[in-house]
């Protein structure tokens, strides 16, 4: 499959998964948005050395995956092409830091080796905290919280209407894509003789396509905002989500939990 | 070029998240004045097929690789600065909320370092004095203005390239993640955006040239009759700006090259297509520069990081709670296990009850 067909089976998927039920995607948007944000600092706040503190944060996105009904594998196939680029960043550091910190035997653990751990946990949580933030709720919803939050409008809206466009540029470029493919076989893409004239001729369309589209959008009352009506109220178990889970990061990051675990065993 | 959020200290996140706000306040503020509504449409468009065209493979003649187009620089001569830069931050949103290209939490940093210096340096240093000038003039109006298109495009896709992963390294240094040293960092950095952003200047300054013969009114400043050619930027000041700009990266590269010769030579088998940040340093046992640079940068990030490093000692007492730690994480893991494992059962039978 190819990068745009790929890419479009991928938004459909994350609809779909958003589009699901169940007592995360119930939640408030906005008191999600907020613990995600807070996971992440606090993920990304752990000292490089500390990988056993880290460790306990895996618990978040796990409970929370398994409470909203998606296994944690799909998530790792869905970020199979990322999450290799994630673990590359800190790949260096065994061969810079040589500080010896463990002795298992003969087996030195040097500081580099944990280092480069702790920056791939590091990677993998935020990476697995946004999967679950966006496969458990639909793009509305979450532009609906942003300007709960007071995020300018036109920003928003300028989000909310990209997003849609995406998957009929996406669609668009690939049927051209394919095109280009079946009158130049063996070619390995778009050769430099339509450069300019490849993107140029869907750019001029679609530029006259939204000026169209942006007269029937006002035909229908548009205002410059698109209006979120169906995002109730924050309720009680929102709160509570918010405060209990901001309160048990606040908790894994001050405390070494699996330390404390381990030396109820180890002397 | 996108950061994951791993790369960044918070401090260093808050930071640029602040700076990339303040620019999105100033650019809402100065497109609310002239009806930001009514280009509402256009830009949600162009950006979706910035988007969409940023997947389309181009072959560069004579190698095996390909390019990419520049969204910034494209963006900004259709739009212009401010609705530029905005669309660009959506396109960074969506990229890190829906395909996990950069994180979240680096979502400050990814605009300011891809979409502050490819819409901003790019349209008030670069597109915009090389666009009003009278540059190549004698060739005709039309060639005049077809050349000054690929300058533009070429120079802002090159020069707004450097200065955001200049801006990479120089965040990651401060945030202290990475053991590579400054020098070093910078020495396979620059080298490889420079490579990268003079393809995809080209690519975009081929799309653009095309715009320009089919629909010049489309692109900013430029002049659609013949007898607007009041430009106020002369010649003069034009070639000024582009010495004053050639000498200033010039400079900065041939620094970088003569302090490491190596990073020009490794760029040039890196492969531009596979990704930018996977090349990020995979190679590096054999440098061993220590820059003064980096040294300043450890000092300011002593003073500015409010999480200091847990002080690891090497006696038997740390040794002792690092495997107590130890044991403790794989108890978690194997939580974590457990967790997932009733899950699935669940899901098994929430199905086999439906079927």
């Amino acid at each position: 499959m190819d990068k745009l067909s790929q890419a479009q089976s991928e938004l459909r998927e994350m609809d779909a998964l958003a589009a699901a039920d169940s007592p995360v995607h119930r939640l408030h948007p906005l008191c999600k948005l907020l613990v995600t944000v807070c996971y992440i600092v606090t993920v990304v706040s752990f000292p490089k050395y500390d990988f056993s503190g880290l460790a306990v944060m895996v618990l978040y996105p796990v409970i929370l995956f398994q409470a909203a009904g998606i296994p944690v594998r799909l998530c790792f196939y869905r970020l199979r092409i990322v999450l290799p680029l994630v673990c590359a960043v800190g790949l260096v550091n065994p061969f810079l830091d040589h500080t010896p910190l463990l002795r298992l035997g003969n087996l030195v653990v040097t500081g580099g080796v944990v280092s480069m751990l702790t920056l791939m946990m590091k990677g993998i949580f935020s990476l697995m905290a946004s999967f679950l933030l966006i496969a458990t709720t639909p793009i509305d919803s979450l532009c609906a919280a942003l300007r709960k939050l007071h995020i300018p409008s036109i920003l928003v809206t300028l989000l909310l209407l990209t997003y849609r466009y995406i998957g009929v540029m996406i669609q668009e470029v690939a049927v051209m894509t394919e095109a280009y493919k079946l009158r130049a076989p063996g070619q390995k893409g778009i050769h430099i003789s339509a450069w300019g004239s490849f993107l140029g001729q869907l750019l001029l369309r679609s530029i006259d396509r939204a000026e169209e589209l942006y007269g029937s959008m006002l035909l229908r009352g548009f205002r410059g905002e698109f209006y979120y009506a169906d995002v109730p109220p924050c309720r009680m178990s929102g709160v509570l989500f918010t405060v209990g889970c901001a309160a048990a990061f606040l908790a894994a990051r001050l405390v070494n939990v699996p330390a404390l675990l381990g030396s109820l065993f180890v002397r | 070029m996108h950061m994951a959020d791993a790369l960044l200290a918070p401090a260093v996140a808050a930071t640029m998240y602040a700076a990339s706000a303040v620019t999105v306040g100033a650019s809402v503020k100065t497109l609310r004045k002239d009806e930001a509504t009514a280009k509402l449409p256009t830009m949600a468009v162009t950006s979706a097929l910035v988007f969409a065209g940023q997947m389309i493979n181009y072959t560069i003649p004579g190698t095996g690789s390909s390019g990419h187009l520049c969204g910034g620089m494209m963006l900004t001569a259709l739009l212009g600065p401010q609705a530029g830069f905005l669309s660009m931050v959506v396109i960074l949103t969506i990229q890190a909320l829906f395909f996990a290209d950069g994180g979240l939490l680096a979502l400050g940093a990814n605009c300011w370092n891809m979409a502050f210096y490819g819409c901003f340096v790019g349209y008030y240093l670069l597109w915009r004095p090389i666009m009003r000038s009278k540059l190549f003039n004698k060739m005709g109006a039309k060639a005049a203005g077809r050349i000054r298109i690929i300058l533009a495009s070429v120079l802002g896709c090159v020069i707004t390239l450097q200065l955001g992963a200049f801006s990479v390294v120089l965040e990651t240094s401060l945030s202290g993640i990475t053991e590579l040293p400054f020098g070093t960092f910078v020495g396979i950095m620059q080298p490889i955006h420079l490579a990268i952003g003079l393809i995809e200047g080209l690519i975009t300054s081929a799309v653009l040239v095309f715009v320009y013969e089919a629909r010049p009114e489309l692109l900013m400043d430029v002049d659609t009759s013949d007898a607007a050619a009041q430009s106020k930027c002369s010649l003069k000041t034009t070639i000024v700006i582009l010495a004053v700009v050639v000498a200033i990266v010039g400079g900065g590269l041939s620094l970088v090259a003569s302090s490491n010769p190596d990073g020009l030579e490794w760029s040039m088998f890196g492969n531009a297509d596979a990704g930018y940040s996977e090349n990020m340093g995979l190679d590096e046992e054999n440098y061993g520069i220590s820059s003064g640079a980096a040294e300043v940068a450890g000092s300011i990030q002593e003073k500015t990081a409010f999480l200091p490093d847990y002080a690891f000692a090497n006696s038997d007492s740390a040794a002792g709670t690092t495997v107590s730690g130890l044991l403790g994480s794989a108890m978690v893991a194997g939580v974590a296990l457990l967790i997932c494992m009733a899950g699935g059962f669940f899901r098994r039978k929430k199905a086999d009850a439906k079927a």
